[in-house]
């Protein structure tokens, strides 16, 4: 797990992609800080700083004594919120990579729509 | 939060040789702290005055409060993992583990034999005969079951294998974990511990360069390559810290970029990558040569 960004925003990420994919369903346990801490060989203090700010955005609870939940809805959020971040990541670059290989807008689109199952 | 080890204005000199000079930090408790920096940085002799083996020669240092020098109830909240430590003459493993319990108060025996069956050490076998590696693995098992408030390795892991080292790391995560403590790691294979370290602090000829918590430091470079031209035209108004070239292609590493910043480096056909705590490290505190970053 290394993309450059602080690793807690990393964790924080790698937890948001496994509520989107359904890993940590809704109301669903997420395993403890220092079940993350191990997994990933990362500071238990960044595991935990990854996770609060997931609590912050409301999207992780904490039941005292018992663990932490993915909260009702979290998903759906995380959806929306990717959703708009979506042309910033990704779209941009793969026109900037298309761009750098010489492919014209209607010649991407036409590899889209020649790699989309209808 | 509580500070466990504190220096103020701490100098340490030989002769003419400053070693550590005039060095102040403070290390917060409960935490796993890397004191990073090259072979003679003053490193080592910055911990025996941690840990009351030197006497400073001006300035102060303390541990929980208390100045460490000739004093027990200093000395048993700490515990010390030298690079090369000395044992008596016909000393066998198992004394090792027999003895340690008078010095560490928190002496987990369970724990230390199991990590002796996971380091694969032989308990009648004499220290005296053991490989670099095994040696280094007694120190490791004292430190990590001595449970000592402020657990010191100082290049814990010299001959040891990629594997053991791992085993190491697993162990020292784990077990702090379930009993943090302030634990410092004097080490030069820095992105071997970047992940587990919470702060850092970098010695070079014996004064402190930098002092932050790692999440800080990671934070705050990045490298942007692509075509030199447009490197170059990215790069203009921005403080460069290190430049590469190669053909057409260049590598620039520069201050954090924002979100907007990052946009702009993509849609421009560079590419925003990360760079290592050592490569930062290296950068910042200016002096290390080429040497230590191929290593």
């Amino acid at each position: 797990m290394d993309d450059g960004r602080p690793i807690f925003l990393q964790l924080a990420e790698h937890i948001e992609d496994g509520i989107i994919d359904g890993s940590y369903p809704d109301e669903g346990q997420l395993p403890s800080i220092n079940d993350f801490a191990a997994f990933h060989r990362i500071n238990p203090a960044t595991a935990l700083k990854g996770i609060q700010r997931l609590v912050d955005a409301g999207l992780v609870y904490k039941r005292r004594g018992v663990g932490m939940f993915v909260s009702a809805g979290a998903r759906e959020r995380l959806l929306a919120a990717r959703r708009e971040r979506f042309a910033k990541t990704h779209v941009a670059p793969l026109l900037a990579e298309a761009r750098t290989l010489g492919l014209s807008t209607t010649e991407l689109i036409d590899l889209i729509r020649k790699d989309t199952p209808s | 939060m509580t500070l466990t080890v504190e220096a103020h204005g701490l100098t340490k000199r030989y002769g003419s040789l400053r070693a550590v000079n005039d060095v102040s930090f403070a290390i917060p408790g409960g935490s796993i702290v890397g004191l990073l920096g090259r072979n003679g940085a003053g490193k080592t002799t910055l911990m025996q005055l941690i840990t009351g083996q030197e006497l400073a020669t001006s300035g102060t240092v303390s541990v929980f409060g208390e100045n460490p020098v000739e004093n027990p109830r200093a000395m048993s909240t700490l515990c010390f993992v030298k690079e090369a430590q000395k044992y008596p003459e016909d000393f066998r493993v198992r004394h090792v583990m027999a003895v340690a319990p008078r010095f560490f108060p928190n002496w987990d025996a369970a724990y230390a034999e199991q990590l002796v069956d996971e380091f694969r050490l032989s308990r009648k076998q004499r220290i005296k005969k053991l490989s670099r590696g095994q040696l280094s693995s007694v120190g490791i098992i004292v430190g990590l079951a001595s449970r000592a408030p402020v657990t010191i390795f100082d290049e814990p892991y010299l001959g040891l294998d990629a594997i053991a080292r791992q085993n190491f790391y697993d162990h020292l995560l784990a077990d702090y974990s379930e009993n943090p403590r302030t634990i410092i790691l004097s080490t030069h294979l820095i992105d071997e511990v970047a992940n587990l370290l919470e702060h850092a602090i970098v010695i070079d000829d014996g004064r402190i360069v930098l002092d932050a918590p790692v999440d800080e430091l990671r934070a705050s470079a990045v490298t942007v390559s692509g075509p030199s031209g447009a490197v170059e035209a990215f790069t203009a108004d921005r403080e460069v810290m290190h430049h590469q070239t190669l053909g057409g292609l260049a590598t620039a590493t520069v201050a954090a970029l924002s979100e907007r910043d990052r946009a702009a480096a993509a849609s421009a056909g560079l590419e925003v990558g990360p760079v290592s705590l050592q490569q930062l490290i290296i950068r910042r505190s200016g002096g290390w040569t080429t040497e230590e970053e191929s290593a």
